[in-house]
């Protein structure tokens, strides 16, 4: 085997700090999944093409089957496992999604809570076509989709309300340790 | 949502609660197939064949062995026993159903992607390495790859007999020939669908390990945890030395019905004796696991002017692929429900299903009822508009009610509302929606559907589930369900809660472990909540009926008079007296009365009769209902949308109306990717469509809003009277949007997907059958 190029890098994963040790070619999925054991994101085609991988880099939704690594260094990652409410328990968006049923296998689950925190961060007042266009990059083979938008609607309504957006949540930000 | 306010005779049954599973799911805790990993695991990898038809001249591993971090490179002649007869996960001898099932091809590839050589590595990328290092010299053949062409007498032979054929069945009821002469109007179609994939969003998945006490132990992503007998048959183990656990999937829909990575796992960690994983990536599962079948499918269908079906005659064709699996099975469902929920006099259908070098074809959502259901909703919109009825008019003088019998003659026993679902349904479109645009087409379509719910009767159903309580009243059920997503274990958390007067949050399910829960049977064929659920509800009231007759002896009432809810234990009508769940347990278990039962449910059960000719109850009993859709074609494009889809059914009593509305929505759904975009290509054998950008499922953007509409008759043979909703939410949504779609360009497609390409191409053309084209008017004297 050829002696490979490894690389140093820091990535800040819902608020902690870890200096990963990786490959060029490893994969953020892998990374988080194996090396982090932050099995949320979950493989569900490895092209880009079904949305069940995606993380928050930066606030940005993010395919993490199609994203190196390295080139999350220095960027801060935000998973499943860093959504929570105010209080530590349910996000609204959690919330509304059990109320609504928009959860029957849940392997799409992380994914489309995390697209839908990124939607009503941008349009705290979205329409139901324009839900269903944020989302479609995300397939739900069971639901018919139905209960999410219901969900994604009723977490609109609560957090116009006052509720938190998701994007303050789980993402303490801190001092990113350069290497 | 209707039906939702009306009261009640139970404190949780038909309530809308959160599911109990989805809290960990919401949160990203719950542990799949893939999510879990032992110490010292090591990644397995499965050599495919490249080619659809070949013989295996020789197989060369030397290479891949000798690399650094190979541990195992299995073959077919390292399978202890390579060929099982594999009654696929049946807790009773399933008669003439058996299917060959090979683990590792041996001698002759019969569709690509069939699995040859096994690797285990240290790592996914030395197992690839491995892969590529195997040698395998193959000699192509030609192959058959059309189901019509594979059955000639000279077609090439897919398997090791001398014919195609898996399986052939007919059904006979009075004289078509007769009827069709007598006829007022007869329509006659050709109809075909593609092969589908089930686009679980959780690829196949698992991990085994040999246990402390030698146990060899495999927790995989399966709707059958009772495969583990074929694995041990395989193994050459005895039965209780392999375990099964399923985790929560991410989805099955019959895909993970058959046997998937259980077996090359169990191999490799048996010769390796280290945790072994193997996840498959999502082009290795569209292209080498089970597809939906693809029919050619032939119907005649005659009614008198008046509106009445006289006569049906259904000729299907199904391609079983490289080999049967359950295609015998799936083709039984096809021909008894080929009519649909109608009521025929005369009836005749013969069905085929013949081994191809296709990729192997077997459970789908629906069961072979989908592919016919299309067919036969086809036939009644181009009867009706011969007879110059609208589609709900003639299919109202036509419906089956309770007491009618089916082509098989069985008398149907349970409620039957399928009138009440297409009144309601067709309703629920509401006020035409106006085009867009002059090229635009507005369209309506419903399609009524049946579906089993249970197992064939042949196979002598049965499932068992431990309900007890725990001393400080919370209670533990063991019921070895396979939790697929449809909220299987939390219906069980409900009824169990129901019935002992007991919150749901107290009550923890374990389930889908062949050593710790009661086998419970397969997660499939609409079969969980009715079969473990009535389990359940059995093993419930024995323990209520314990602890009531406990109570009632001190409080010094009869049984009958004393109320469990809430854990208390009350005398109806007497305020003062009344003893906490804790104190009635305490007694029962000093007095040695058990906390906890264990039972068992059967569902009716047959013979299997040695003949082609289906006659009789093939199931246990049907769900009816109704879908209706509107469409909006854009006759420049051929663009369909689909505005307003709509879906009625008697769902007999709701357990949890937020999962019953759920399985409704998600069914129709994958109905409307089934009429509108699904389709596995393949050419020779080969799949071109190996990926999610070319095989297209349903996207948020592409559906809209699904109306449910849930009536309860209480007239089913679930628990509490319910029926079962899995598979028949998606069988008539196909037809509703395609007969949709033929009402808006005034041309009927007859193969699906019903594509912009095939919609152009019969708008351009003009030669699509139109309904007038293809069927004509009997003379009156003929
Ligand atoms: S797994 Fe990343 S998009 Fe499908
Ligand atoms: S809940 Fe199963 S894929 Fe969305």
């Amino acid at each position: 085997m050829l002696t490979s190029c490894t690389n140093a890098i820091v990535l800040t994963v819902n608020g902690d700090d870890h200096m990963l040790v990786v490959e060029p070619n490893d994969l953020l999925i892998n990374v988080l999944r194996n090396d982090l054991g932050l099995t949320g994101a979950k493989y569900g085609c490895g092209t880009g093409q079904c949305g069940a991988c995606t993380v928050l880099i930066d606030g940005q939704p993010t395919l993490s089957c199609i994203t190196l690594a390295v080139a999350c260094d220095g960027k801060k990652v935000t998973t499943i496992e860093g959504i929570t409410g105010p209080d530590g328990g349910l996000h609204p968006i959690q919330e509304e999604f059990l109320n609504e049923n928009a959860v029957q296998c849940g392997f799409c689950t992380p994914g489309m809570i995390l697209m839908a925190g990124d939607l009503l961060q941008r349009n705290p007042h979205p329409t139901e076509d324009e839900i269903r266009h944020h989302i479609k990059g995300n397939i739900c083979r069971c639901t018919g989709y139905n209960g999410i938008v219901r969900a994604i609607q009723n977490a609109a309504q609560r957090m116009a309300a006052g509720e938190k957006p998701l994007e303050a949540l789980g993402t303490t930000v801190r001092e990113v340790v350069k290497r | 949502m209707t039906d939702a306010d009306k009261p009640t005779k139970y404190r949780l049954i038909g309530l809308a609660l959160p599911r109990h599973d989805a809290l960990d799911k919401v949160y990203g805790q719950t542990k799949y197939a893939d999510d879990f990993t032992m110490p010292g695991t090591l990644h397995a990898k499965v050599l495919r064949s490249r080619y659809a038809a070949a013989r295996i001249v020789s197989i060369d591993t030397s290479a891949a062995e000798r690399m650094p971090g190979v541990h195992a490179v299995l073959t077919a002649r390292d399978v202890p026993r390579n060929e099982t007869t594999s009654k696929f996960g049946q807790t009773h001898s399933a008669g003439g159903f058996e299917g060959l099932y090979r683990v590792l091809a041996d001698k002759k590839v019969r569709y690509m992607g069939e699995a040859v050589a096994l690797v285990a590595a240290e790592t996914p990328e030395t197992a690839a390495q491995a892969l590529r290092a195997i040698d395998v010299v193959y000699e192509p053949q030609p192959g058959v790859f059309d189901p019509v062409e594979a059955l000639k007498p000279d077609a090439y032979r897919v398997g090791e007999e001398d014919t195609n054929v898996v399986c052939s069945y007919k059904v006979r009821k009075g004289d078509v020939d007769a009827a069709f002469a007598r006829a007022d109007v007869v329509v006659e179609n050709e109809y075909r669908v593609p092969f589908g994939d089930h686009v679980y969003l959780e690829p196949e998945s698992g991990t085994a390990w040999i246990d402390e006490d030698g146990v060899l132990t495999i927790r995989a992503s399966t709707q059958v945890i009772e495969h583990f007998r074929d694995v041990a048959d395989i193994l050459r183990l005895p039965h209780n030395k392999v375990r099964v656990i399923a985790p929560m999937l991410g989805g099955g829909f019959g895909g993970k019905e058959d046997i998937t990575v259980e077996a090359y796992l169990a191999l490799l960690a048996y010769r390796t004796k280290r945790p072994v994983k193997l996840t498959y990536t999502r082009e290795e599962s569209i292209l080498s696991h089970s597809k939906r079948h693809p029919y050619v499918m032939r119907y005649k269908t005659a009614a008198t002017a008046d509106g009445k079906l006289v006569a049906m005659e259904c000729e299907l064709i199904s391609d079983a692929g490289g080999y049967p699996f359950l295609s015998p099975w799936v083709l039984l469902y096809s021909t008894v429900m080929a009519t649909g929920p109608y009521k025929i006099p005369n009836v005749k259908v013969d069905a085929h299903a013949v081994l191809t070098n296709n990729t192997f074809t077997s459970a789908y959502r629906g069961f072979g009822a989908p592919q016919v259901c299309f067919a036969y909703e086809s036939q009644m919109d181009a009867v009706a508009a011969q007879l110059g009825l609208t589609p709900l008019a003639f299919r109202m003088k036509n419906y089956l009610h309770t007491g009618d019998e089916l082509g098989t003659g069985y008398a149907l026993e349970s409620a039957v509302l399928t009138d009440e679902t297409a009144e309601r349904a067709l309703a629920a479109l509401g006020e035409p929606t106006k085009p867009r645009s002059p090229w635009e087409k507005i369209g309506r379509g419903i399609a009524s559907g049946m579906q089993s719910y249970g197992r064939l009767v042949y196979l002598h159903d049965s499932s068992r589930s431990f309900v007890g309580f725990e001393l400080d009243g919370t209670v533990v059920v063991r019921c070895g369900v396979q939790d697929i997503g449809g909220g299987q274990t939390s219906s069980i958390a409900q009824i169990t809660a129901e019935v002992l007067g007991v919150s749901m949050q107290d009550v923890t399910v374990y389930f889908g472990d062949t050593a710790l829960t009661p086998l419970a049977g397969t997660t499939t064929a609409t079969r969980m909540l009715y079969m473990s659920g009535n389990a359940t509800l059995k093993a419930a009231r024995a323990v209520r009926d314990a602890l009531v007759t406990k109570a009632a002896e001190m409080l010094d009432a009869s049984p009958d008079r004393i109320a469990m809810a809430d854990k208390t234990f009350r005398v109806v009508g007497d305020k003062d007296h009344s003893l906490s769940l804790i104190e009635v347990l305490e007694a029962c278990a000093s007095d040695g009365i058990p906390l906890s039962n264990l039972a068992q449910f059967n569902a009716p059960a047959r013979e299997v009769k040695e003949s082609a000719n289906v006659e009789g109850q093939i199931h246990p009993d049907y769900t009816f209902g109704t879908h209706a859709a509107e469409v909006a074609v854009d006759t420049v494009t051929g663009q369909v949308t689909v505005l307003k889809l709509v879906a009625a059914f008697d769902v007999g009593q709701a357990i949890n109306r937020l999962s019953a509305e759920g399985q409704l929505e998600g069914g129709t759904a994958c109905g409307a990717g089934y009429a509108l975009l699904e389709d596995v290509k393949m050419d020779r054998g080969r799949t071109v469509t190996c990926a999610l950008d070319t095989y297209l499922v349903p996207t948020a953007a592409d559906l809209p809003d699904v109306t449910t509409i849930m009536i309860e008759s209480g007239g089913g043979m679930g628990p509490f009277g319910a029926k079962g909703i899995g598979e028949p939410s998606s069988t008539s949504s196909a037809p509703a949007v395609t007969n949709a779609v033929a009402d808006a360009i005034g041309i009927r497609l007859t193969r699906l997907p019903v594509s912009p390409e095939r919609i152009l191409t019969a708008l351009k053309e003009g030669q699509a059958k139109r309904d007038d084209a293809v069927s004509r008017r009997v003379p009156e004297l003929a």
